[in-house]
């Protein structure tokens, strides 16, 4: 203990002394000052003269951006191909398994400059915008697609999706509560699923059934209206999910084989149905072990997010790399990232844990 | 006496096929409607891209160092000369050029101690000494200044050799002191395991790109005034301690696995702490996590590019270095990605392979 206290101490000192020597202010009142550089995309306004902590701000946001649709995107990937792995066809094991070992042996960084390149260099202009899909263009300057616009029904109709989901949520606390009365089982999902979607329309027609679509429209030198999103935020997102989906794909299969047959041979001999046994028997079983790796995953995925500084892509580490270049306050600024990959990392870890006991095997 | 003749047995037609060549195909390709939907998409899309992909590669390539012809084929194929003019610059990054006999001849040593490494003939307490006279043999090599060498500093180093510096020294060096932290997480002194729980939770809720800005950034400032530390070792510190984190996570996993029935065999024996974990605990630890341990080692393979964004000219960095300064080639990086990520893809792909094979063999001893 006294040997690690003395280098502490020791490391502490230097640092001290060095930044005396230099004249490296410290303190994280810089943060109040304002920013001086312009950030490329950002979800709320954000210009030069606002300061270093919005900064941070953006790029906080822009970073859970990336992840949050990475994390979606790669969740239907992964689960696709591991299933594929699973399949008894030929084609699709094979094609699934050369996914996986292609993708998941090539750093995460090389993948994500390569798909930076080919959207940069290998897009057309904006002004010859591919347009593979009526309303969503694609080219150098990036994605442009159609967006609902905002009028007062849409309220009405997010209005009626929270009445269906508290409705879907009494009939199931009904449900329940007939069953252990009386022993007579009733459907859960499907009844759920028809309040909920019964709702939610019913809201969208009370609120004038809003049906206009902001398209993005072409003009002789950009595309303009709609949705937009960065070639950056395009690599980021494409070369994250993908890389991810790979580790994904291999834990929704480990997952699935670990249940052994014959607990699918259990529920048939009880006579429950194919469905009922996926839904009571097996997934319960394969989501006790999918659920922990892949929240690592979720994890991995923001911490990759990371790499988006290497694309040029806004991110958090983006922000505080030219705030330390400009200010030169390298301890605060990598403090402060650090501190909050470490609070994300916490919080997931709580909630994993949290489940994991909900979980858990209840022994005797 | 009945006479009537039985009605005659109906014909029936012989079983499906179960074995053959047809029966596969039908088994494993037209099973049932969904299975035969599934074929005829992954066949349509290999129809419509393969052939696309194949002209690009190979037929319309120019595998030439020619310039002017690769920009006359406007990507309609590859350019693999770029690979052609530059690959020296790619594998040995800024390395004086005469001499790049010397990374040459490292990395083989490198790659050839790792090939014995993974044999298992060879496990002996002698190969860790035949390690340390490798990379001792690797750093003469490299930096030269003796034995009639010319001196290479270290900001000249790249390409291959960097990649594998970085990636084995780090796990060499990582390795004790995972060990120590995986024990010190299971002490029974709170201090140490908390400490050890802290430093492990710390740095696995960070990302790597945030140690090596540490490494580069506020590393100088720890060092006594008026000592500086060469960039390379500084990253190479980084590294280690990340490395170590997950490491030491691993060697924990193995640690739980072995039953409390061993310490207490080997108390009742009146073996110290040190003595049971150095001959009892840890031997049995160790091996059932190899296969682990060599994934560990796969993704320190593959986060060692990240050293570029520090400003290392490791594999992909001396890409950016080859192509990134050259107007004339600057336009056919994507082929310069394949190409490394073709040597990446190579060195994981194999171990994986092997971590594999050994989980395969080292569970023979321990089927009950």
């Amino acid at each position: 203990m006294a040997v690690i206290a003395t280098v502490i101490w020791f490391l502490a000192h230097n640092t001290v002394e060095n930044m005396r020597v230099r004249g490296i202010q410290s303190g994280f009142g810089f943060f109040l000052q304002p920013a001086g550089f312009d950030i490329g995309e950002s979800i709320f306004a954000f210009d030069s003269a606002d300061p270093y902590w919005k900064a941070f701000l953006v790029g906080l946001s822009n970073t859970l951006r990336a992840a949050v649709v990475g994390i979606v995107f790669t969740t239907i990937l992964g689960t696709l191909i591991g299933i594929g792995r699973l399949s008894r066809n030929f084609l699709v094991r094979g094609l699934c398994t050369g996914y996986v070992e292609l993708f998941r042996n090539i750093p995460v960084l090389l993948q994500l400059l390569m798909w930076y390149f080919i959207l940069n260099e290998w897009l057309p202009p904006v002004s010859e915008a591919l347009n593979p899909f009526p309303g969503i263009f694609l080219s150098k300057s990036g994605m442009s697609f159609p967006v609902p616009e905002w009028e007062q029904g849409h309220l009405v109709t997010v209005i009626g999706l929270a009445l269906g989901i508290a409705g879907a949520w009494v009939y199931r606390r009904w449900a329940r509560a007939t069953f252990e009365r009386t022993g007579v089982a009733r459907a859960m999902f499907w009844p759920s699923l028809v309040i909920v979607i019964i709702c939610t329309l019913l809201g969208w027609v009370a609120g004038g059934s809003p049906t206009a679509l902001e398209l993005p429209v072409r003009n002789d030198l950009n595309i303009a209206g709609g949705g937009a999103v960065t070639p950056e935020f395009l690599a980021v997102t494409i070369g994250l999910t993908i890389y991810t989906a790979s580790f994904v794909a291999e834990i929704v299969r480990s997952g699935i084989q670990s249940v052994p047959w014959g607990q699918t041979e259990a529920a048939g001999a009880l006579g429950l149905s194919r469905g009922q046994s996926l839904k009571l028997v097996l997934l319960p079983q394969a989501l006790r072990v999918i659920i922990p790796p892949l929240t690592n995953q979720y994890l991995n995925l923001t911490k990759n997010s990371s790499l988006a500084v290497a694309v040029g892509y806004p991110d958090l580490v983006s922000i505080s790399n030219t705030t330390l270049n400009q200010t030169g306050r390298a301890v605060e600024c990598i403090t402060v990232l650090m501190a909050v990959y470490l609070t994300l990392s916490l919080i997931t870890a709580a909630l994993m844990n949290w489940y994991n006991a909900r979980s858990a095997i209840r022994e005797r | 006496m009945d006479t009537a003749l039985k009605p005659p047995v109906i014909a029936r037609r012989p079983p499906v096929r179960s074995v053959g060549a047809l029966a596969w195909l039908r088994a494993s390709l037209f099973a049932d409607w969904k299975s035969t939907l599934a074929t005829l998409c992954v066949a349509a899309l290999i129809v419509r891209w393969l052939p696309d992909f194949f002209n690009w590669a190979v037929v319309r390539s120019v595998t030439q160092p020619d310039n002017a012809a690769c920009r006359a084929l406007d990507h309609a194929g590859a350019c693999w000369g770029v690979i052609a003019e530059k690959y020296r610059l790619i594998l040995f990054g800024r390395y004086p050029f005469d001499e790049q006999w010397r990374p040459l001849l490292a990395t083989l040593l490198m790659v050839g101690m790792l090939v014995a490494s993974c044999t298992r003939v060879l496990w002996s307490r002698w190969l860790a000494v035949v390690w340390i006279g490798v990379l001792a043999a690797f750093f003469v090599l490299m930096r030269g200044g003796v034995a009639g060498l010319t001196p290479v500093e270290t900001a000249r180093w790249g390409g291959v050799p960097l990649t594998m510096l970085l990636s084995t020294l780090s796990i060499a060096a990582g390795f004790p002191i995972a060990v120590l932290v995986a024990l010190g997480r299971r002490s029974h002194l709170p201090a140490i395991r908390t400490l050890c729980i802290v430093y492990v939770e710390m740095i696995r809720g960070v990302p790597l790109i945030s140690v090596l800005f540490m490494a580069s950034f506020m590393f100088p400032l720890f060092m006594p005034p008026g000592i500086t530390v060469d960039v390379l070792v500084r990253v190479l510190v980084g590294i280690t301690l990340f490395s170590a984190a997950y490491l030491a996570e691993v060697v924990r996993g193995g640690l739980q696995a072995i039953p409390k029935g061993q310490h207490e065999a080997a108390a009742a024996m009146g073996l110290s702490y040190w003595q049971t974990q150095r001959k009892i605990i840890l031997p049995q630890a160790l091996r059932m996590v190899v296969p682990s341990i060599v994934n560990s080692f796969i993704s320190t393979f593959k986060d060692t590019s990240l050293v570029t964004i520090v400003s290392l000219y490791d594999l992909t960095g001396s890409l950016a270095l080859a192509l990134g300064g050259d107007a004339n080639w600057r336009q056919f990086y994507l082929e310069g990605y394949l190409f490394i990520a073709a040597i990446y893809w190579g060195f994981c792909f194999a171990m994986s392979r092997y971590s594999q094979w050994v989980e395969r063999h080292l569970n023979v001893g321990h089927a009950h």
